[in-house]
């Protein structure tokens, strides 16, 4: 398949792989920012191929995985009316909230509908005047200009049965809060190369001078991500800390200024909780008071639900690279994909279920 | 910034979904939880004198011969796709259960449950694709039953075949009786059903003139249990093939290993996988199959089942390696190791 097996090539992934082995002297921690590359390193095994000295922390790029819970149960709620078509990207039904999750919803007579774009669920609107249909508007630079692109049809359309539940977050708040932490173990960065394709990666120069850490923009597939690690070792092993574009063919360093400009025009920055984090200052994005109208928040009323959660599960120190899923006492116990105590355990993207599928779980 | 209040610590889960109260729609994926109901609600209740439980079909002594019975409910949406039907789709299913415990398809039982409403045009199209599959299957629909649902009782038309078959002395195939030294074949190219149906859903509209595989199977392996020795045979259905094959390495206790670049994928079924963010090898198949069969009689098998026309693309995939703690392994296109698990619940696209 074009433009994918040329970065599957066996013969390029170990020549890279050689290149890293000796470039590598002493022990380094890397983080991979987003949970697609996470996945990308497990489904192909590339995280045992890589010599033992570098150690790969999984970031809290899972969108997925750092929506926090009492949002989660504002979507139960407004998802269980009866006049309410609650539409979401699939991987958000599997997520637990207090007591429930979309699924059981949905088995109770909700009306709840995985849609792949935003734009279908304006288009849902739009064929049902009667009923209300609301959109999970959850993910980071990566989604939030076709969930803001919605909002900016609805308005068009003249909609007033089209709402969004918003949970947006952004990437560089929370390197900084990684970065920031005192248990911090991060020493360099495989910036998240979705995301740079949207935004560029103009935001990351103050990081990488402020925190003296190397910033590579990495790709998704095995020779892009190893020639993040390559990139991150080189500075490392001579003490540079600069910001490197790996993933030429998807980013430059502005990005996608069209995009930016819908973000902007619909969103602006928000203080943001974060699941397993807390909140972080002007981490994510809410919808301006010109669009309050399509606030599905206030809309059903549903922003004073709180929740309360277990105290199993370790996905804080998970999302910021402190632990390793392994060494969780529910892993593969209590917590498995199937009833997952924690947010990493659901996404496809969670660090937990990668492993779990991939590698080390998986037993009857 | 300000990251001095920040609580890594402190971080709480959710609480865990540890027991539904209601059936959700992955208790019928074909995957884990498909295969948790069955084992910790049916089979408690009704499956203590079923022997051979987890297989296609099951095995019935009668007067010194052995039948297979099994049966399917089959509900699709759209009931029309790209290569098949609902109606092509019922007979094959039931077809080809009794075709993996190695029987010759006799006959089937066919009960229609039709919501009111729906065109008689549409029930005809059903019906003759129903006897046109029967008929290359060579079996005969020997009873059915009808039942009408008012409007909203049931999306359309769903179909429920029962079959009975024979099996021919000295076959004996069943998804425990998998062993060290086996080869593992598959006998075509992987996904096509479960992309094909994908394409038509409401909302995907990708275009692809791929078309379901779905097939009659009883043939093609009437001629492989003639060519050599085959100790499993299983369809890859709901759940894809590697739900199939962690099925099948803990009925027999072995572990398996694949290579993946040996595993054949259409292009347009990768390209659909990459876009969605699914995985080849949890796709459903509805004319594909996977056969264990001794190292020493693998060539003549795949010889034999490349000249089917099911079978074209027939290819060894992988071996048991050893007996032990269930696994199945797949060495990756760039030779890395992952371990496959079953399908979790339902199939969800990815976010990004």
């Amino acid at each position: 398949m074009k433009y994918i097996d040329e970065y599957r090539d066996p013969a390029k992934v170990h020549a890279l792989l050689d290149e890293i082995r000796a470039a590598v002297t002493r022990p380094w921690v890397l983080m991979e920012i987003c949970g697609g590359q996470t996945h990308a390193f497990l489904h192909h095994g590339l995280d045992e191929m890589l010599p033992p000295q570098l150690e790969l922390v999984h970031g809290p790029g899972c969108p997925v995985c750092v929506t926090p819970l009492e949002q989660i149960d504002r979507a139960l709620a407004i998802a269980a009316r009866p006049e309410v078509i609650f539409t979401s990207y699939g991987d958000m039904l599997r997520v637990p909230g207090s007591t429930r999750d979309l699924f059981a919803v949905r088995a109770a007579g909700g009306d709840v509908r995985v849609v792949y774009s935003p734009l279908e669920a304006v288009a849902l609107a739009e064929a049902h005047p009667d009923r209300q249909v609301v959109f999970f508007a959850i993910g980071f630079e990566t989604t939030a200009p076709a969930n803001a692109m919605a909002v900016l049809q609805a308005r068009q359309k003249g909609l007033k049965n089209f709402s969004v539940l918003v949970s947006h977050v952004r990437v560089p708040p929370a390197m900084e809060a990684i970065l920031g932490s005192p248990s911090n173990r991060v020493q360099a960065f495989l910036a998240a190369g979705h995301v740079c394709a949207v935004m560029g990666y103009h935001e990351y120069p103050p990081i990488a001078e402020k925190y003296r850490v190397p910033v590579v923009v990495t790709g998704f597939e095995p020779v892009d991500l190893l020639r993040g690690a390559l990139a991150a070792v080189r500075q490392l092993e001579v003490g540079r800390f600069e910001v490197e574009n790996a993933y030429e063919r998807a980013v430059t360093f502005e990005g996608n200024r069209p995009a930016q400009a819908v973000i902007e025009r619909v969103f602006q920055p928000v203080d943001r909780k974060w699941r397993g984090i807390g909140v972080i200052p002007q981490s994510g994005w809410g919808l301006r008071p010109e669009f309050a109208e399509f606030d599905a928040e206030t809309r059903f009323a549903v922003g004073e639900i709180s929740t309360q959660e277990s105290p199993l599960c370790i996905a804080g120190e998970i999302l910021q690279g402190l632990k390793k899923p392994l060494q969780c006492s529910a892993y593969g116990k209590q917590c498995t994909p199937q009833t997952p105590l924690g947010a990493p355990m659901v996404s496809a993207e969670g660090a937990c279920a990668a492993y779990f599928r991939y590698h080390k779980g998986a037993q009857a | 910034m300000q990251t001095d209040d920040l609580d890594f610590e402190g971080y709480t889960c959710p609480l865990p979904i540890q027991q539904r109260e209601t059936v959700v729609l992955g208790h019928g994926s074909g995957g884990k939880l498909s295969h948790d109901l069955l084992t910790r609600l049916f089979l408690p209740e009704l499956g203590k004198a079923a022997p051979r439980a987890l297989d296609d079909a099951a095995l019935l002594g009668l007067e010194g011969a052995r039948l297979a019975l099994t049966t399917d409910s089959h509900v699709v949406a759209p009931l029309f796709f790209p290569g098949g039907d609902i109606g092509r789709l019922a007979v094959c299913g039931t077809v080809n259960d009794l075709a993996m415990v190695g029987a010759r398809p006799l006959a089937l039982t066919s009960a229609f449950i039709i919501e009111e409403g729906l065109p008689f045009e549409t029930l005809q199209r059903v019906v003759q694709s129903m006897q046109s599959a029967a008929a290359e299957a060579g079996v005969f629909i020997a009873a059915g039953d009808t039942k009408v649902v008012q409007k909203g009782g049931a999306d359309g038309l769903f179909i429920t075949t029962s079959g009975v078959g024979s099996v021919p002395p000295g076959v004996e195939v069943s998804g425990a009786n998998a062993r060290p030294g086996d080869v593992v074949i598959v006998s075509g190219t992987l996904g096509d059903h479960g992309i094909a149906v994908l394409s038509q859903r409401e909302g995907l509209g990708f275009e692809t003139d791929l078309q379901s595989d779905v097939a009659p199977l009883n043939g093609l392996v009437a001629e492989m249990l003639a060519a050599g020795e085959i100790h499993v045979l299983r369809d890859p259905t709901r759940g894809g093939l590697a739900t199939t094959l962690v099925e099948i390495s803990r009925q027999s206790q072995v572990v398996i290993e694949l290579r993946q670049e040996a595993i054949p994928v259409k292009a347009q079924v990768r390209a659909a996988c990459e876009m969605l963010g699914f995985d080849p090898l949890y796709i459903a198949n509805e004319g594909k199959l996977v056969a264990f069969a001794p190292e020493k009689d693998a060539g003549r098998i795949l010889e034999t089942m490349r000249k089917h026309r099911y079978g074209q693309e027939a290819a060894i995939i992988g071996r048991v390696v050893e007996a032990g703690s269930p696994q199945v392994r797949l060495k990756t296109a760039i030779g890395g190791t992952r371990l496959l698990d079953m399908l979790p619940g339902e199939m969800l696209p990815r976010i990004c």
